[in-house]
């Protein structure tokens, strides 16, 4: 079976982007857009389906399973990691186009420095020991496992590039230090989350069924919003954690 | 004031930055993409620390111990002991960040791993490396705000600026612009394994290619050890990539069987029965291929993990089991998963003593590019620690080096000097095609690699796989192609020249262990056009109680 794969080019000095085809044969079902993406460009005279030559596609990848969110991209429509997307499951024709809500760099590269500069503006970062129990615990872990890829914001109908709302890209981090954080010393980040997360969000809940790794964004905006909004307590009993350590 | 310029972002890099912050000394944190995206999040088993809270009686001593043996007595015993001493204020340091470790009934937890007897592997569920990077992340973060950390997340390395010998800063390359700029500088690399060796076989990053590892070596680095590859027991071939089965599997009672005669059989409980399918990962990836040689035995070894308890999938391993499912179409609490050893990590790669210095003057390595701590066989558990605790040692002993940081000009050792123009301009040169590595090359590589470095390695396959190399450096390469044939040829001629077996090394010819001749480390540098392989000796134990 061959392929279609319609490609959203623009080049680093280029004001406009501009659609190229490239013909693909995948060698086996499991193929997925990154290793489509790796063989076109590993071809040393690599030429669209109209038979012109065409430069390498600028794209980002590196762990290949799921884990590091760099291949992050709007395949057919919908923002999801092209090493996630099996080619099989598309019908014999994609569309790859960048994330729309960052500035393009090159061809699918996209400058996603936002997300970084949005978590330092918030100051996701523990000043105090973090006091933790089993829940507490749980929803550290699910927020720790964000992968800062992109793909709730380019669904959200909130996320405005320019604009501060920080979405779930913000939220999930900050989601981790709520938890972790006595309630004393919530104060600051939980005006920063009110300000940069809540007041933004419109609850459309787009971003829940996106998520390239699965984090349960419903059950942590949950507690992020009972810890920063509504001051209730989010965690059951209070605990050392663990309690043999002295402060090291 | 000079900056340290700290190359990679993962584990060992971030772990140097916060230490230089934490001292008031400002780093440049360089690398090719973000934190979030260096193979440090893909670590997933967990990190080693004797805490002693499983009521187990474990001391750091016992962690030293097993440490050196698994790694068959071919690590520094002075730092691996440094090491193991202070992994339990590393972990402590992990839980006052706030991560996530295991917990059940209100305590935290650790979990049995391969060549410990001891429950001593601090984690969460089989994401470890991930939870560890983004509460680094985050403690990083705290000091970029306040200026002391100045991130460039898309900048490569490419060379180390010299002078009379010594290491005067770094040369790297923004790899959206083009733009290369040097900053000048002490140098810590982290940049990590050379997976890019053998593209597509590893369970490694694309990014992790090897080629900072090549170009050092071209200045002149002496590597230690690199012959030393370890292949984990449990990996699975997806698509482009060898993906890693944890060892938490087994940790948590997986076992290993290979179908003979048409019956399961749990060769490594026959054959160990004291840490059976918990063995250290060289000795169980090499029963496994000899026991699929075997006529009567099939060619595949299955992982079995049918009988886990409901509690420890749910609790522990639900992340493993999706991944499985989703990668395989296997659900692994019903049916055993077909693995087979891969390429997992690298013990050898820049020489560096216990302060992880190394062969230049104002380089530092840490993390999966240095060879330290692990000897002839890491065991799991130890490389997320050897990262943290090395380029925290690599930042410390930077400070101490950097006495102008501190005092006057009058106490600035020699080689430590500040880069004037003309050596900026000096070091910045050549352009992009300087780095170009083409595909098709580096799959030629990896093969003769692949022949030569393979789990069982002879002096015939050796000196074959050498001469290709030697006859591919001959031909029209690109300048990065040469360096990484020259890096292969090295880890190829090492393999020739060590003529025993010791852990990751097996040797067909030469089946038993050397210690007269070869308990020691591997040298190689580069030297006018030439390799030279040296054996080097261990440094004494001062403390004297190494076990052998």
């Amino acid at each position: 079976m061959t392929v279609r794969m319609d490609v959203l080019r623009r080049g680093p000095k280029d004001t406009e982007s501009r659609w190229q085809t490239f013909d693909y044969e995948p060698r086996n079902e499991a193929e997925t857009v990154a290793t489509a993406l790796r063989r076109l460009n590993a071809r040393e005279d690599l030429r669209d389906s109209a038979g012109n030559p065409a430069r390498p596609i600028r794209w980002e990848h590196s762990c290949l399973q799921k884990k590091c969110g760099a291949c992050a991209m709007v395949i057919n429509g919908r923002p999801g990691l092209a090493c996630d997307a099996r080619l099989m499951d598309y019908g014999g024709h994609l569309r790859l186009e960048p994330l729309r809500k960052f500035p393009v760099v090159e061809d699918l590269m996209v400058d996603r420095s936002i997300l970084q500069e949005n978590l330092r503006q918030m100051k996701i970062w523990l000043e105090e020991r973090p006091v933790m129990d089993e829940r507490s615990t749980e929803d550290a872990y699910d927020a720790a496992r964000c992968l800062q890829c992109g793909c709730c914001l380019e669904v959200c109908p909130n996320c405005i590039p320019g604009e501060t709302f920080a979405g779930m890209a913000g939220a999930l981090p900050a989601a981790r230090i709520l938890a972790e954080l006595p309630e004393e010393e919530r104060k600051e980040l939980a005006a920063a989350y009110r300000s940069r997360v809540y007041e933004g969000c419109g609850k459309s809940l787009a971003c829940r069924n996106i998520c390239p790794a699965g984090i349960d964004i419903d059950r942590l905006l949950a507690s992020s919003n009972a810890a920063a909004v509504w001051r209730r307590p989010v965690r059951r009993k209070k605990e050392k954690y663990p309690g043999q350590f002295g402060k090291s | 004031m000079n900056r340290v310029n700290i190359i990679g972002a993962g584990l060992a890099g971030l772990s140097a930055a916060l230490t230089l912050a934490e001292q008031n000394i400002p780093s440049n944190l360089i690398s090719l993409q973000p934190s979030e995206r260096a193979q440090s999040v893909l670590a997933q088993g967990g990190m080693n620390a004797a805490l002693n809270i499983m009521g187990e009686d474990d001391s750091p001593a016992e962690h030293f111990a097993d440490t050196l043996r698994g790694g068959v007595y071919l690590a520094d015993p002075n730092a691996v002991r440094n090491l193991t001493d202070h992994a339990p204020e590393i972990a402590r340091r992990f839980i006052a960040l706030g991560v996530p470790f295991q917990m059940e009934r209100g305590k935290m937890i650790q979990r049995n791993f391969g060549g410990q007897k001891k429950k001593r592997t601090a984690y969460a569920k089989s994401s470890t490396g991930k939870v560890l990077m983004s509460a680094l992340i985050d403690e990083v973060r705290k000091y970029e705000a306040k200026g002391l950390v100045t991130r460039y997340s898309r900048h490569a390395f490419r060379d180390l600026c010299l002078k009379e010998g010594a290491c005067t800063g770094v040369l790297v390359q923004d790899t959206w612009t083009g733009e290369e700029t040097a900053y000048p500088g002490p140098v810590i690399l982290a940049f990590g394994g050379m997976n890019g060796m053998f593209p597509g076989r590893t369970t490694g990053t694309t990014q992790n290619t090897g080629d900072g590892l090549a170009q050092v070596f071209s200045r002149g680095m002496a590597l230690g050890n690199p012959e030393f590859i370890q292949f984990h027991p449990t990996t699975v071939q997806i698509d482009g990539k060898s993906m890693l089965i944890s060892e938490a599997a087994r940790g948590e009672g997986g076992r290993l069987f290979v179908m003979r005669n048409g019956e399961k059989w749990y060769f490594m409980e026959e054959k160990y029965p004291e840490l059976k399918n918990l063995m250290p990962r060289d000795v169980i990836s090499r029963e496994m291929t000899l026991v699929t040689a075997q006529p009567e035995c099939e060619n595949q070894v299955y992982l079995d993990l049918t009988g886990l308890p409901a509690h420890v999938w749910e609790k522990r391993l639900s992340d493993m089991r999706q991944e499985i499912l989703h990668y395989l179409g296997i659900d692994p609490v019903k049916t055993p998963v077909p693995v087979r050893p891969g390429i997992h990590y690298f013990m050898g790669g820049i020489l560096a003593d216990e302060d992880h210095r190394t062969s230049i003057p104002g380089v530092y390595a840490a993390g999966e590019c240095a060879c330290q701590y692990h000897g002839a066989n890491r065991l799991g558990g130890n490389s997320m620690l050897g990262a943290v605790f090395g380029g925290q040692k690599a930042a410390e002993t930077a400070i101490r080096e950097m006495p102008e940081l501190f005092g006057g000009e009058e106490n600035r050792p020699g080689g430590w000097d500040t880069m004037d123009d003309g050596h900026i301009s000096q070091c910045i040169e050549g352009g992009r095609e300087e780095y170009l590595v083409r595909d098709r090359e580096a799959e030629r590589l990896s093969e003769i690699l692949l022949g030569g470095l393979s789990m069982l390695r002879d002096e015939e396959t050796l000196v074959r796989t050498i001469a290709e190399t030697e006859a591919l450096l001959a031909e029209p390469l690109t300048p990065m192609e040469k360096k990484r044939a020259w890096l292969g040829l090295a880890m190829l001629k090492a393999a020739e020249a060590r003529k025993e077996s010791r852990g990751a090394h097996t040797r067909t010819d030469y089946p038993e262990k050397d210690d007269e001749n070869f308990r020691k480390t591997t040298v190689v540098r580069m030297e006018e056009g030439g390799l030279r392989v040296e054996f080097a000796p261990l440094p004494e134990d001062r403390k004297g109680q190494q076990e052998r």
